[in-house]
């Protein structure tokens, strides 16, 4: 399909000797939420940075839309020095569009925090600030690697929530790694199930429910058992 | 977002039970003047002999009588000697610890030098620096900048290398060019460190003052040093040491508060959870 937002193909990467991906093929079009859901080590957080463009060292094929992808990492990675406004305006260093800011800090849900220095953030709302800073550049495609990995269950859901709402609001992509069953069938349209060290993307889920999801839906059950299937026959679990 | 996440943030920073600032201060004096008033007694009794120990009233009154007369001159003469010899110690040091914490290239070039004039005790320079510039200031203010430079460079390509790479990955994400990611992440990130470094080259300026001006000097306080010791005046000798504690505490001191201003955002240890408070 041409009209990706984002379309990865690699051949190769390795890591010294050991090779992590082998012939991956990846897209991802307008509007979708894809989930990479796989073992640690299964190269899937390399996929994603190859997607970025932070690795730059493998054989294939990367075609995004550039300067309209954005990432969020596992941490939340804010500049301890800056405020949470500048932290989210960092991308244009002092002189960030403030209006812009101001929003996503409501968007995010952190009004009044605007000033606060991140050593003053719990763990859910520094990845907030995270994400808001993710969603300043105005991406097409927001590229996350388990994001909310690092947080309590309860805080996990509440910034899933804010998450598909940021995006449907924005009209945004995402791409998501994580090893969480659960998150990755909530969130996404697709699941892409990656096994061990270079056996590629094994199987694939449709997740085809309507958004906002609940997250007792039955459907939601049966998916899980069929993922954990495809990761058992991946001997992942 | 949940109000719950809200409301608790705001509610941590809650007012400690801090005891107050005179009271802190209060603390840090007990020992000193503990061992002031000792000394008085001590040397008023005459357990120890006053031309070895002068009661701390007489330094006081040595202290005093030098004040009104040629102390401001060797103040004067050492701080304006500290300051040249540490501004361009350390400016050097920031320049070349940028250099070899930024570039591989600029390490594998400079550093083995660095590292074999850093095993050189750096009064071992005295006689060269005597020898080749001669006995005037400028020999000393070399010999401070000597001093200074390596505390400052060390700790400079130090506080470089521990920056942490998943910020310097954020920049990279974001396409910064060198410049850019120097100015926006490296030198804030590298701050604390690069303060712990110009601090520790400080007080390593006034060390070597004191060495230069022992050494070869009409004014300053260490030649009030040396002159106390020729003429047998342990109470100058004091006075004068007393002089540089000041000096050295004060310059410390505005360092210190230039640090606070500059690292405030650092979320460190302050000793206040330990139960020692009080």
């Amino acid at each position: 399909m041409s009209d990706a937002l984002l379309s990865i193909h690699v051949r190769r990467k390795t890591f010294g000797e050991t090779l992590v991906l082998k012939d991956v093929k990846l897209q991802l079009q307008p509007g979708e939420v894809v989930s990479l859901l796989g073992p640690s080590g299964c190269g899937k957080s390399t996929l994603l940075r190859i997607a970025a463009g932070l690795d730059r060292d493998y054989s294939g094929e990367l075609s995004s839309a550039g300067e309209s992808v954005a990432f969020v990492f596992q941490e939340p990675r804010l500049m301890p020095w800056l405020s949470v406004a500048r932290n989210i305006g960092f991308h244009d260093d002092g002189h960030y569009d403030q209006a812009w800011v101001r929003q996503l800090i409501e968007e995010v849900g952190l009004s009044g925090f605007a000033e606060a220095l991140p050593k003053a953030l719990s763990g859910g709302m520094a990845q907030r600030v995270a994400i808001a800073r993710g969603l300043y550049s105005r991406p097409k495609v927001l590229l996350l690697d388990e994001p909310f990995s690092a947080v309590d269950a309860f805080t996990r859901m509440k910034l899933q929530d804010l998450l598909l709402d940021l995006a449907r609001r924005h009209d945004i992509a995402l791409l998501l790694v994580t090893h969480d069953v659960d998150e990755a069938l909530y969130l996404s349209d697709r699941v892409l199930v990656m096994g061990h060290r270079a056996s590629g993307i094994g199987g694939g889920i449709d997740v085809d429910l309507v958004q906002p999801r609940d997250r007792r839906d039955p459907v939601l059950a049966e998916l899980r058992i069929q993922a954990l299937t495809q990761l058992k026959s991946a001997h992942v679990v | 977002m949940s109000a719950s996440e809200n409301t608790l943030a705001k509610a941590a920073p809650a007012p400690r039970r801090a005891s107050p600032a005179w009271r802190r201060g209060a603390k840090g004096w007990l020992l000193p003047c503990l061992i002031v008033i000792v000394l008085e007694i001590v040397v008023r009794v005459g357990w120890i002999p006053a031309y070895q120990m002068p009661a701390p009233s007489d330094v006081a009154l040595t202290l005093v009588e030098l004040a009104q007369g040629a102390l401001g001159k060797h103040v004067l003469a050492s701080v304006g000697r500290v300051l040249a010899g540490f501004v361009i110690g350390a400016s050097l040091a920031l320049v070349f610890a940028a250099w070899v914490g930024l570039s591989r290239e600029a390490e594998a070039y400079l550093e083995p030098t660095f590292a074999g004039l850093r095993a050189i005790p750096s009064l071992a320079w005295v006689p060269l620096l005597l020898l080749w510039l001669g006995i005037d200031e400028t020999s000393k203010v070399v010999l401070i900048a000597i001093g200074a430079f390596f505390p400052v460079y060390v700790n400079g390509v130090a506080a470089i290398r521990n920056i942490d790479r998943k910020l310097v990955e954020v920049g990279q994400m974001y396409g910064f060019s060198a410049r850019r990611l120097t100015l926006r992440i490296l030198l804030p990130a590298a701050m604390p460190g690069l303060f712990t470094g110009l601090r520790s080259g400080l007080s390593m300026a006034w060390m070597f003052l004191v060495a230069a001006e022992l050494i070869a000097a009409t004014k300053g306080l260490g030649y009030l040093l040396s002159d106390g010791r020729e003429t047998s005046r342990p109470d100058i000798v004091l006075a004068a040491i007393l002089a540089l504690a000041v000096l050295g505490k004060l310059s410390d001191g505005v360092l210190a508060a230039v640090e606070r201003r500059c690292v405030s955002w650092r979320d460190t240890f302050t000793g206040e959870a330990t139960g020692n408070r009080s």
